[in-house]
């Protein structure tokens, strides 16, 4: 055998083939398509029902959005414009209702000059909550959270700036009581100090001295009725307030649910109960018809007022079991490593138990955030004017009576964005505490 | 040191406060009596507002001729019936579509939670779409559009008439208008009830067959084919019956009469589109669950099934989805819960549930709010916490037996 | 089942009660001191309604939450409408303008509520006036503004000429008023079938109806008149000639307040006696400058007599009411006369002059 051919064969290659092209069948949008849509004849003939179902609603709606008029007064100027500029029988959305009235789906019937508290509010409360939700910001910052209430309900009514102030001085002077006064009196004494003292404060002072200081130093913004509350921002106020306030109390229902303490373990889980037992529509009438008569005669609430009343203890259940999952979610080392370093009930709770039980239930707040936020359009049965509501309201205008879908598909779509674009932020929110958990 | 003495037996009011055994008690009595206080207070209130205007509770107007009309009656009634008996009726309709609504949504939340876990890139996406779309626009708007759309996109009944363009399906049985689905109705002749006494037997009958043949795969591995034996065991019987007997019941068909079908069962378009808008609402929640269940079973547990030499529909209903119970359950309970609350949306529609009769016209004619709404707050609970005691009996049993 | 309350006895309205009342008062206003300031919370229910409206500065006046031509908001948030007129009327004849008054929308679960607890000081909310309303519920009825009567609308297309041929027929009917009531009790009287769809809100009743879901739309026949105008078609829909009830729409007060009652029952004679006697927006000022003539004229602007002390209020009350909004041809013709897309025709609401049944009692 010839040495040369031997070590150098003549069929074996030097250099490797360039890689061929795959089957045609196997590759770019084709595979693709095998792969993903017709893996078999089930998911074949899925893929066609579902492309068909798209096209056929698509095909339906789709002329009457592309021909949409947004510049008329009134339906019947739609009507015209369509008829002189489209050929007969085509369908067309009249979203000039949107054009002309957009401002009260958003703000009701707040003055116009003052659009941009409510703007101002929004963007401050998304700025604010921040420092609760981000742990690397400085803890400092959870002060300026904890204003954050007084704030925006100054900026939103306005009024004097005393008030708020006058009110939150009270939990200041509550907190004071409680660091002073329990040396004093001893944790007891002090805890009690802790709830009347504020207590009489803003029954017996908080007013008055607001008045007096307004009296001498009137700073402040025009006073803005909550009747005038509408749309959108109706929505939202109902919705953050709700949440806002029913945490507290939301909280509490979750430590007494879990409570050894019997009575205060069975009235917790009867509120919870009771109030999940029963529809909000049927609790926003309580708050319209009722409530009025379950408080002293002669007293006479705001009906917004009494609807936030209302919707904070609906959504404090809510949130109670939110938080009994987070609670339920810590390992009981936790309570035990407490108990074992001396704390006492509460002393474990504020250091130990709640801050990571409440961390854990950040995502479960914000879905019931997004319920709540949805179910206020409940409110249209009682009067109020959010969203659905205004649609009511304007249609009633002999400009837009008989518009129909226009507004439906609007006021959808905001919500849409909104409760959209939380959920994905619950989402994230979610991941993010997975991997700082581990 | 002096010998530490056996503690007095007295007792000192400070114990109260100072000693653990007694601390708890005292907050519970104080917390207790803070309740009864309130609660008190807000009666007492209520008491002398009511007085101040001269009303006084009173239930009697629930026995007052109700005067009108209601479109769907699942018991007997008529306008010259009490108000009472139109809040019933209102109760009828309500358990009625919670129900429909329950079993439709769960089907939908289902399939799309399982679908949407699909490799088809299309129908994810779809599924996707529709959760994501559902989820976040609010309810009653989608009752609404549901009902809107069903009244612009189905046939009038004036369409089926000769020249119309819409027909019956089934051979003229079944007609779907924008004012409901008509279909036939059964009328039960004589001896019927020998008819329903064979059907219960026959499903008591295939219900028995199919513990047997459970009972033997398990003991012996015999396997005997299940689905087809019971359900010829459920149907044969009474077909057979039927024709045996002389056909006692016969099927009235729908008709064209005057300005609507006559005949048959109607199913009316506010109950359709508040189901349809229900079980879709719902089952876009239902099926973000059903996701979530599924993916909580880790995939050891089904390649070890696989390994065992299981076929993947057995693998699906013996190992994964009994695992995946577990976690759906609980929250399906919720969204159950969730329905029949939300159920109370139906005066939007139209439909005659209890809300829209005791707690709509029937507050709207007497005045009676009080009364109304305490009656329909105490309907409601009930109904969830009946609900929520069933579910959490069936959950138990579903629990992981842990010996 | 009846829930007593323990104290047993009505509590009578003695002096003492009136004490009991005021210091009650005292109370909440220093409990709710805080809120006060803010406008959330305001004590109410005291002896005098006219005393109340005029420390809070404004009307509270209870209207729709939107019913073409009687009550809606424009773009701007000012709420316009045959109903609203009237509720500027009393506005104008306690404080002299007719824009001291706020509106709050009610549904019609709502609006018993809201005005017997005291949330608003007169409804005007095409609210029928009924025996039991006057009185089970203990509302006064100060006049009628508007006679409607219930009426039915359906395609021209389905031939029907009387609402007797309507046997069988799927019937919306909007719900919160005495429409089901009125539509049972005539099908059950004249023995024809019918297949009730009651829907909350008119455009969702509209719409059905235009999609033939419903052979027939029940309502008022001024809702039916003003929702046939919105239609791409009018022509293609017709009203039944029956009117099936009488409906007489007016405003109420709380029973029991007589004095607020008189100032809104007088306000709404000033504007139907306003039109009788010529009184127009245009000329009130000319008539109210110096006396004129005609003592009943010069009665009810004030320049002569007494008329206005003898309810509280200053003597050119009426001529403030007027001119709020014109009297009582000028609102009707405004809002929901011929000239408006609405077209109602004045039929009973005109003048009693004119064969109508508007009539006021004399200024005298």
């Amino acid at each position: 055998m010839d040495n040369a051919t031997a070590q150098n064969p003549s069929y074996v290659r030097e250099e490797m083939l360039a890689q061929a092209e795959p089957p045609l069948g196997q590759k770019g949008a084709i595979k693709w398509l095998r792969d993903n849509l017709f893996s078999s004849v089930l998911n074949s003939i899925l893929t066609i029902v579902s492309i068909w179902f798209v096209y056929y609603i698509l095909s339906h709606i789709a002329p009457w959005f592309l021909n949409s008029i947004w510049d008329a007064g009134s339906l019947t100027e739609c009507r015209e414009i369509r008829d002189a500029t489209m050929p007969a029988g085509t369908s067309a959305a009249c979203f000039a209702v949107i054009s002309d009235r957009w401002e009260q789906l958003l703000f009701g019937f707040y003055p116009r000059s003052e659009y941009w508290r409510p703007v101002l509010a929004l963007v401050l409360m998304v700025v604010g909550i921040m420092p609760v939700l981000f742990q690397s910001i400085d803890r400092k910052w959870l002060v300026a959270s904890a204003s954050l209430p007084f704030v925006l309900f100054f900026l939103l009514w306005g009024g004097s700036v005393w008030l708020p102030i006058a009110i939150a001085m009270g939990f200041v002077l509550g907190y004071a009581v409680n660091k002073f006064g329990t040396p004093m009196l001893g944790s007891i004494g002090g805890a009690l100090a802790t709830v009347i003292v504020p207590l009489l404060y803003w029954i017996y002072v908080a007013g008055p001295l607001s008045g007096a200081i307004h009296s001498v130093l009137p700073i402040g913004l025009e006073f803005i009725q909550s009747k005038d509350f509408g749309g959108f921002m109706l929505s939202i106020v109902i919705g953050v307030a709700g949440i806002v306030l029913s945490l507290p109390l939301g909280i509490v229902l979750a430590l007494g649910r879990q409570s050894d303490m019997f009575i205060v373990n069975k009235l917790s889980t009867a509120f919870i109960e009771v109030i999940r037992g029963v529809p909000l529509i049927v609790w926003l009438f309580t708050a319209s018809l009722l409530l009025n008569y379950f408080l002293p005669p002669g007293t006479n609430f705001d009906l917004m007022l009494r609807v936030i009343i209302m919707v904070t203890l609906f959504s404090a259940a809510y949130i109670a079991e939110v938080v009994r999952g987070g609670l339920a979610a810590l390992p009981s080392g936790q309570y035990e490593g407490a108990n074992s370093l001396g704390l006492d009930y509460w002393q474990s709770m504020r250091l130990i138990i709640l801050p990571q039980a409440l961390k854990i239930s950040i995502p479960g707040i914000v879905n019931t955030f997004i319920g709540l936020f949805k179910d206020t359009t409940l409110v249209v049965f009682i009067g109020l004017l959010d969203p659905i509501g205004l649609t009511n309201s304007i249609r009633s205008s002999t400009d837009w009576n008989g518009i129909y879908w226009e507004l439906y598909v609007f006021i959808g779509l905001m919500f849409f964005i909104f409760c959209f674009s939380m959920g994905r932020y619950s989402l994230y929110l979610e991941r993010k505490l997975q991997r700082e958990h581990r | 040191m002096s010998v530490i003495e056996a503690p007095k037996e007295s007792f000192r009011l400070s114990q109260l406060i100072y000693d653990t055994r007694y601390r708890s008690m005292t907050i519970q009595v104080i917390t207790l009596a803070l309740i009864c206080v309130g609660i008190y207070w807000l009666v007492d209130n209520l008491l002398a507002n009511l007085d101040n205007l001269g009303l006084e509770p009173d239930f009697g107007f629930l026995s007052s001729r109700a005067g009108y009309d209601i479109g769907q009656t699942l018991i007997e009634y008529d306008n010259s019936m009490s108000h009472g008996r139109a809040a019933l009726v209102g109760i009828a309709n309500t358990l009625l579509v919670a129900v429909m609504g329950c079993v439709t949504a769960t089907i939908i939340g289902v399939l799309a939670g399982v679908l949407r876990l699909s490799k088809n890139w299309v129908i994810s996406r779809l599924m996707a779409f529709y959760v994501e779309g559902i989820r976040n626009v609010p309810l009653l708007l989608w009752i609404v559009l549901v009902y809107a759309v069903m009244s612009e996109g189905m046939p009038q009944p004036k369409d089926f008439r000769e020249g119309g363009d819409a027909v019956m399906f089934f051979s003229d049985s079944v007609a779907i208008t924008n004012r409901g689905i008509y279909i036939p109705g059964p009328i039960w002749g004589e001896n019927s009830g020998i008819l329903i006494a064979v059907f219960i037997a026959s499903i008591i009958g295939a219900f028995a067959y199919r513990r047997y043949a459970k009972k033997l795969l398990f003991d012996t591995g015999r396997l005997l084919p299940m689905v087809w034996p019971a359900i010829a065991m459920a149907f044969v019987p009474v077909i057979v019956a039927q024709f045996v007997l002389g056909q006692p019941v016969t099927l009235s068909y729908p008709e064209l009469g005057g300005f609507n079908f006559k005949g048959g069962i109607q199913i009316s378009n506010p109950l359709v589109a508040l189901w349809i808008a229900l079980s879709l609402y719902t089952g876009a929640f239902i099926a973000e669950i059903v996701r979530a269940g599924i993916m909580a079973v880790s995939n050891g547990q089904s390649e070890a099934a696989f390994a065992l030499g299981m076929q993947p529909n057995r693998t699906m209903s013996l190992v994964v989805l009994p695992q995946a119970m577990r976690v759906i359950i609980p929250p399906l309970i919720s969204q159950f819960l969730n329905l029949t609350k939300n159920s109370s949306l139906a005066i939007a529609v139209g439909y005659p549930d209890v809300r829209a009769t005791l707690g709509g016209i029937t507050l709207n004619q007497t005045g009676r709010a009080l009364e109304c709404m305490l009656l329909l707050g105490l309907f409601y609970l009930a109904l969830s916490l009946i609900i929520s005691f069933v579910m959490n009996l069936y959950n138990n049993s579903m629990k992981l037996k842990e010996r | 089942m009846t829930l007593t309350a323990p104290r047993g006895k009505k509590r009578l309205p003695s002096n003492n009660g009136a004490e009991t009342q005021e210091e009650v008062k005292m109370k909440k206003t220093v409990f709710l001191g805080a809120l006060t300031v803010a406008g959330f919370a305001a004590s109410v229910a005291s002896a005098s309604t006219l005393d109340d409206v005029k420390a809070r500065g404004h009307l509270n006046c209870g209207v729709t939450t939107g019913l073409v031509g009687f009550a809606a908001p424009d773009a701007n948030g000012v709420w316009e409408g045959f109903d609203v007129a009237i509720c500027r009327a009393v506005a104008a004849a306690v404080f002299g303008s007719g824009d001291a008054v706020e509106f709050v929308p009610t549904t019609g679960e709502t609006r018993f509520t809201a005005l017997a607890s005291g949330e608003i000081d007169m409804l005007a909310r095409n609210t029928t006036w009924t025996m039991s309303r006057d009185t089970d519920l203990k509302f006064d009825f100060t006049g009628v503004n508007y006679y409607d009567g219930q009426g039915f609308m359906v395609p021209k297309a389905l031939g029907v000429a009387s609402a007797k041929d309507l046997d069988g027929a799927t019937i919306c009917i909007q719900t919160g008023t005495t429409t089901e009531l009125n539509l049972a009790d005539y099908f059950r009287s004249n023995n024809i079938a019918y297949q009730p769809v009651p829907i909350q809100t008119n455009a969702e009743a509209q719409q059905q109806y235009l999609a033939g879901a419903c052979d027939v739309y029940t309502t008022d026949a001024s809702g039916l008149a003003a929702t046939r105008a919105t239609f791409e078609a009018p022509a293609d829909h017709v009203l039944l000639p029956e009117i099936i009830s009488k409906e007489p729409l007016g405003p109420l007060v709380r029973h029991g307040d007589n004095e607020w009652g008189d100032i809104v029952m007088w306000t709404q004679n000033a504007l139907i006696a306003a039109e009788e006697m010529g009184i127009t927006s245009t000329n009130i000022a000319e008539l109210s400058a110096a006396p004129t003539n005609n003592p009943e004229i010069n009665r009810i602007l004030g320049t002569e007599g007494e008329l206005g002390a003898m309810i509280g209020l200053s003597a050119d009350w009426a001529k403030n009411a007027i001119a709020a909004s014109g009297n009582y041809g000028e609102i009707f013709e405004k809002n929901i006369g011929e000239n408006t897309p609405i077209g109602l025709a004045r039929g009973l609401n005109a003048q009693w002059t004119n064969g109508g049944l508007q009539y006021s009692a004399p200024f005298r």
